[in-house]
């Protein structure tokens, strides 16, 4: 359906092409800053690309809206920011008990409240365990738009395989810059589709289904959770990613996602072209936590370098992921506000040579 | 309407869409639930639609609805039973879009989905229960309390200046709803009109012709703490003098802007 | 980080900043460069000034962040911008700025949630007029009529590589339009940074323009011309003369 060919563009026109190569039926969406385009271009190739668009009233009704979509067998998804993620923390919710193959895309802008509408990390927590419950969720921390396209293409298939509710973890940066990318037709790449299905409605022949998030009594909700658990679990090892490089004889491992890892990876760069050994580490699955991975990762170091625009968000995970080891952790904390490849560098130098 | 027989004894007959293994029902004797979700059951079964039909229950004693058809059944989140029955027909237009719910689903929590749904005229048939309070959380007011009723939030009588007047709800919807709109309010206390208001309201979704919005009014002895005959007098007296029973709203006829109701 | 060219532009919203980035970026990547370019979005864009950090390199190299510190070309378009962009300028950075008399844009930049860029609606706060010699530059805490102004000397960033400035919006204004003000910064910018062809940019403005172009084909030729005056106003300066 998509020719192959190189694009330059913003992230969120990538997030929509990404979305018509992966045959998604429906967006049902509300305006916020950063990822409101997401929503601007789907509409307009909808005619060309017979596509399902609702504009709705709130964050609460897109999400509401997709979930029905959903419901009935359609890939469906919605994308949304800052107070928006807040908002749909409720249909997530509902998504994650009742296993509703939800696809959500988050461009992060600031927080908490509507500060600005440009950059941040600080909705990493809220994506990842936002809702009253245990977060069954999966969540893919982008850094380029080439990561864009091919992780949402990714989250359907994995949404529709696990039926966990599944997000693309932008932010604003990646949303608005332009760069270039390879789009493509997923299946000709190999890539194999995972087909949806209908839970409710008339294309089913197993009978009729009823559907419920409401239990009476605590027995009853821990042994339905268990059920929950139990496939997250099954399904972690299958879907969890990361990056890692030079860490095996490392002194120091730096550690960021989404766009912070891009700087922190160019800085790492450089380390080693000097001769330093500087090791690096990226995850990209959020959630769930490459917690085996990112142990062995830090067995060597000395030092662990965290960068982070939010004030501990990623560090938290990391800390929980890393219980047990002695390791120091330095985290460099900017809520908020981007941060370039020289501050990366700037800042493990001086912590290198202290370590000496 | 299905014959029962349990041993060597019929049971009152019900309607086919009824899921059998769920019955009896949870809901509290005396509660109007059980008579309007017949008027439901038996409005399906004429049009012969369960196998079409998606059906969402909003958060209150309506969620107990969630297994009592033989059709699918989705619960969904309190005041969201709109958008998501509207998103599945949109998505999926042969389905037959039900969404049941009480007055907090409709006229607060979920008011602004029903306001735009109306606006949107979203094919989806909308069956309100209104019995005057949040019954499932202990009978606090709500939005169609009655003036100088007593609830659980309103322990002297709900005042009018601090909480406003009940809300008109089928009024206010076919005010704002468009051309193809069907409204109307009916009560339990006359189950062959409320059954012809509902089949006319998903006769109205299949011909595709917009939003159906019936207000059922209904009971609940429990939270008004009434016996048999106060229970029968509120819902027949003292909400129908002030809740209009009748159709509002009917497409293609001079009925179009709430005039006689009767 | 050597080997990647950081640009990074600045003037008053409506000076056409974030439209010459795009079209230089998309120049760079159709000649088969990797670029990277984003528009400084939020408070300080409407009316307040636009940046567009830019950032190309080779073929296969890796950008790291959208941003930086440090800009090995620095132009900035207008007083404000230079007070805005100072701690971008290193002593590695060839610093052009514009020293035309230019009226700056009205409206206040302190008014928050603002989203979008590149429009320059009327200030809706205060009238109040300011005196020349009483501009306070850098830090606007209220909403000014600016005269026309001059850029101050004192204000210019020290320790950079090459300081040159160009009276772009004059010449455009005298000599051929002040709409292609932007079109001859960006000819000074390929002048300056060698990166790209001529060619490539005349493509990309065709690419993003050529609607307008059919329909006036002036259009056209004035772009051009802008772009070459713009290109050979810069040869000339980093050749010979520092001030234009």
């Amino acid at each position: 359906m998509l020719e192959k060919k190189r694009m330059f563009i913003t992230g969120n026109e990538a997030v929509a092409w990404a979305a018509i190569a992966a045959k998604a039926d429906a967006l049902f969406g509300y305006p916020i800053t950063p990822q409101t385009e997401v929503m601007q271009y789907w509409t307009k190739y909808a005619p060309k690309y017979n596509k399902l668009f609702l504009q709705t009233e709130d964050e609460l009704s897109a999400g509401y809206y997709t979930l029905g979509a959903v419901m009935t067998g359609k890939r469906a998804f919605t994308s949304t920011s800052g107070p928006g993620n807040v908002l749909m923390q409720e249909p997530m919710s509902m998504a994650e008990m009742m296993r509703i193959p939800i696809v959500f895309v988050i461009q992060q802008r600031g927080g908490p409240s509507t500060a600005t509408v440009i950059y941040g990390q600080q909705e990493t927590t809220l994506t990842a365990f936002g809702g009253n419950g245990e977060g069954f969720r999966v969540v893919y921390s982008t850094a380029s738009h080439q990561e864009l396209f091919d992780y949402t293409i990714k989250s359907f298939n994995t949404a529709w395989k696990y039926r966990f509710p599944t997000y693309v973890l932008g932010d604003g940066y990646q949303g608005k810059m332009r760069e270039s990318l390879m789009v493509y037709d997923p299946e000709e790449e190999g890539i194999e589709f995972v087909a949806p299905y209908s839970l409710a409605g008339r294309a089913r022949t197993d009978g009729f289904k009823h559907y419920r998030n409401t239990y009476n009594t605590e027995e009853e909700l821990y042994d339905i959770l268990q059920a929950h658990i139990k496939d997250y679990d099954a399904m972690t090892p299958k879907v969890v990613e990361w990056d890692t490089r030079w860490c095996e004889d490392a002194d120091t491992v730096v550690i960021s996602h989404g766009i912070v890892s891009r700087s922190c990876l160019a800085a790492c760069t450089l380390f080693q072209s000097e001769g330093q050994k500087v090791g690096y580490f990226r995850p990209i699955t959020i959630r769930p936590f490459p917690v085996k991975e990112i142990r062995e990762a830090v067995q060597k170091a000395k030092q662990v370098i965290l960068f982070e625009s939010a004030q501990g968000q990623l560090y938290k995970m990391l800390t929980e992921a890393l219980y047990g080891l002695s390791v120091p952790i330095k985290s460099i904390l900017r809520p908020g506000l981007g941060i370039t490849t020289e501050e990366v560098y700037r800042e493990t130098s001086n912590l290198l040579s202290r370590k000496g | 309407m299905q014959d029962v027989k349990v041993g060597e004894f019929f049971q009152p007959a019900f309607p086919s869409s009824w899921l059998e293994t769920t019955k009896p029902h949870n809901f509290c004797p005396g509660c109007g639930h059980g008579i309007v979700l017949k008027c439901l059951g038996q409005a399906i079964d004429e049009l012969n639609i369960a196998d079409k039909v998606v059906y969402g229950c909003d958060i209150g004693c309506c969620l107990l609805s969630w297994n009592f058809f033989n059709t699918d059944c989705i619960q969904t989140h309190h005041g969201r039973t709109t958008p998501f029955i509207a998103g599945a027909k949109r998505a999926t237009p042969e389905i037959v879009g039900i969404a049941y719910m009480g007055d907090g689903g409709g006229y607060a929590i979920g008011s602004q989905h029903l306001v735009n749904a109306a606006i949107r005229n979203e094919k989806i048939t909308i069956i309100l229960v209104n019995n005057a309070n949040y019954a499932m959380t202990g009978g606090q007011m709500a939005p169609t309390t009655l003036p100088g009723q007593i609830t659980e939030t309103s322990p002297y009588g709900k005042e009018i200046e601090h909480s406003g007047p009940p809300i008109l709800g089928p009024e206010m919807v076919a005010a704002i709803s468009q051309e193809g709109a069907y409204v109307a309010r009916g009560t339990m206390s006359n189950v062959k009109q409320l059954t012809k208001f509902i089949r006319k309201g998903l006769e109205n979704q299949i011909a595709g012709r917009g939003l159906s919005f019936i207000e059922a009014l209904s009971s609940c002895p429990t939270n008004w703490r009434t016996n048999a005959e106060q229970t029968w007098k509120f819902v027949e007296k003292d909400m129908a003098s002030y809740f209009k029973v009748g159709e509002i709203k009917v497409p293609g006829t001079k009925e179009a802007n709430n005039a006689n109701h009767t | 980080m050597q080997t990647i060219l950081k640009i990074l532009l600045a003037g008053e919203g409506g000076q056409g900043i974030q439209s010459i980035a795009e079209i230089l970026a998309e120049a760079a990547n159709s000649e088969g460069k990797e670029a990277l370019y984003i528009p400084n979005f939020g408070v300080e864009q409407r009316g307040g000034i636009s940046m567009a950090y830019l950032q190309i390199t080779e073929s296969g190299n890796k950008i790291g962040a959208p941003k930086f510190e440090l800009a090995d070309i620095l132009i900035a378009l207008s007083p404000r911008a230079i007070a805005r962009t100072s701690h971008h300028a290193g002593k590695d950075t060839i610093y052009i700025y514009d020293n035309s008399l230019i009226q700056a844009s009205q409206v206040n930049d302190q008014i928050i949630g603002i989203q979008y860029f590149e429009s320059t609606p009327p200030c809706p706060t205060d009238q109040e007029e300011v005196k020349i010699g009483e501009e306070d530059v850098g830090d606007n805490r209220s909403c000014a009529y600016y005269h026309e102004t001059e850029v101050s000397e004192k204000k210019l960033p020290r320790n950079v590589k090459h300081i040159i400035s160009i009276p772009a919006n004059d010449i455009a204004k005298n000599e051929l339009s002040s709409r292609v003000f932007n079109i001859m910064i960006l000819g000074a910018v390929i002048a300056a940074t060698k990166i790209l062809p001529l060619a490539s940019i005349e493509n990309a403005l065709e690419e993003k323009l050529g609607d307008k172009f059919k329909k006036n084909p002036k259009l056209r030729e004035l772009n051009k011309q802008a772009l070459a005056r713009g290109y050979e106003l810069l040869e000339r300066l980093l050749k010979g003369e520092q001030h234009g």
